[in-house]
């Protein structure tokens, strides 16, 4: 291919080297380049917040960005929160209270939480609903997904 | 190794110099689209409304990304200041706090962690969230093109939907806001079809400080988006406000000429009808908060 970007990335610790066409989404660089499937991709468009990922740790959608843009950056994506047999405080709170149910919507939220509940660590209800709202859920109606968040902030900073 | 399908093909360079934009704006420039946070023109480029041969990333330019304030001059925002560093940072909300209630209606949280001041002006869209503040802020853009810097203000700057008087070779490197009237008390309210992430269907900004000179007490000052080709005041309803002693009816009969003054269009959102009563009411809304918030200090 002719006209590639090479780009040197950390995600989740790891570092990586990478040729990429420009036009490669960032979102579709963690999920084709690196295999990292966990970030998903709903609307494209910057709304729904499923592709939330973390950039040099704050959120932001992998949708509207190009992996050239990430060159020399750091990446958290929701591989990197906790393993299957060592969870994240988040996760295992998500797990706790039934906060997803198709779960398609989940990294994001998760990807979103984690700096938040770190900068905020007794949210009020109000407060966790704002910080969720960029974030679309079709099955929950959020109500278990904000207790989740408040199970978390609990166990995060006990 | 996955490329977008359907997105023409194209470069990715970050500028690193003012004369690297200049040159490649001047060798290449009907292909080249100038970038920030990319959160309109990715989205634009997605739908296939946009399409560029180079991307050319300015955000990396010296002293984008900063923002200076001084008690004389007021405050210099880089064009490349994030909406999220504006809305949080402390000078901006100690002295031009509407700045920051405005920020915090863009999007989602996500979004402003990338969108740029400077890209939501240049942007020009009718339904810009900053641009009713920067408007009674009296904010002036610093545009850099080969022959040097310019200033200008900003209710010359927004020529019509989605148009600038950005020359063809020049870029926005700041927006400055000189320090309000002592006393300033602002507010923006923005009405979309939730409370958060969509477009404003009509968003007032009001700024009202005392003023002795006039016999109202107070001057007004009243930016409106969403609901004329670009975003724009209202002189003559912030003269009506100026002249007599304020009551409600003054603030409801100033509302009511401001509706008359707005010229919505229908689009996806709501009715010319809706759109004009919505400036009545938020106008009113919002000089009356800030009339109270006034009388109150
Ligand atoms: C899901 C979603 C929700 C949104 N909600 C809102 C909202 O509620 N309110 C709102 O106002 N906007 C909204 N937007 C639009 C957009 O996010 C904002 O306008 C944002 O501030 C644009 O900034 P940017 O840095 O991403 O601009 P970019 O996309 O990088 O640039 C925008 C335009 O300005 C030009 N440009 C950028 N910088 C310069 C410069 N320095 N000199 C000359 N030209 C330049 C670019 O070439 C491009 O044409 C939304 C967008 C999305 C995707």
């Amino acid at each position: 291919m002719e006209n590639t970007f090479a780009i040197s990335v950390t995600v989740n610790g790891t570092p990586y080297q990478r040729s990429v066409d420009p036009r490669t989404l960032l979102s579709d660089f963690l999920r084709y380049d690196l295999g990292l499937t966990g970030t998903h991709v709903g609307c494209e468009h910057g709304v729904c917040g499923a592709c939330t990922v973390l950039l040099d740790g704050e959120p932001v959608r992998s949708c509207l960005l190009f992996a050239p843009q990430v060159d020399g950056h750091e990446i958290l994506t929701v591989e990197g929160l906790g393993t299957l047999d060592d969870l994240h405080p988040l996760q295992e709170a998500f797990r706790e209270t039934h906060a997803l149910q198709c779960g398609f919507c989940t990294p994001g939220i998760l990807t979103t939480l984690l700096p938040y509940l770190e900068e905020n660590p007794n949210p009020t209800e109000e407060e966790i609903r704002e910080a969720i709202s960029g974030n679309l859920c079709r099955c929950t109606g959020y109500q278990h997904i904000i207790d989740a968040v408040k199970l978390a902030a609990e166990n995060m900073n006990p | 190794m996955l490329a977008r399908p359907g997105l023409p093909d194209f470069e990715y360079m970050k500028a690193e110099s003012p004369q690297d934009v200049f040159r490649l704006l001047e060798e290449r420039g009907g292909e080249v689209k100038l970038l920030m946070g990319g959160t309109d023109l990715f989205v634009q480029m997605r739908d296939g409304n946009e399409s560029a041969g180079i991307l050319l990333d300015l955000k990396y330019l010296p002293g984008m990304k900063d923002i200076s304030y001084t008690k004389k001059k007021g405050i210099k925002i880089g064009a490349a200041v994030t909406l999220n560093q504006l809305s949080a940072h402390p000078d901006v909300t100690n002295h031009f706090q509407i700045l920051s209630q405005s920020a915090d209606t863009v999007g989602n949280y996500q979004l402003r962690n990338r969108a740029t001041l400077g890209g939501n002006l240049c942007n020009a869209s009718p339904s810009a969230d900053m641009a009713p503040a920067a408007l009674v802020l009296e904010g002036e853009v610093s545009l850099s093109g080969p022959d040097g810097e310019r200033v200008m203000a900003l209710d010359q700057f927004w020529v019509g939907p989605g148009k600038t008087a950005l020359k063809e070779y020049e870029f926005m490197t700041a927006v400055c806001f000189p320090n309000p009237p002592s006393g300033a008390v602002g507010r923006y309210l923005k009405l979309g079809r939730s409370k958060m992430g969509d477009l404003a269907i009509v968003g007032v900004a009001v700024l009202g400080y005392p003023d002795p000179e006039v016999p109202a007490g107070i001057r007004f000052r009243i930016g409106i988006n969403s609901t004329a080709p670009t975003v724009y005041r209202v002189p003559q309803v912030e003269e009506l406000l100026a002249k007599a002693p304020l009551s409600d009816d003054i603030l409801r009969q100033a509302s009511g000429e401001a509706m008359k003054v707005s010229a919505p269009i229908e689009d996806v959102r709501a009715t010319v009808l809706y759109q004009k009563k919505m400036v009545n009411n938020l106008t009113f809304k919002g000089l009356k908060e800030v009339w109270s918030q006034l009388i109150n200090s």
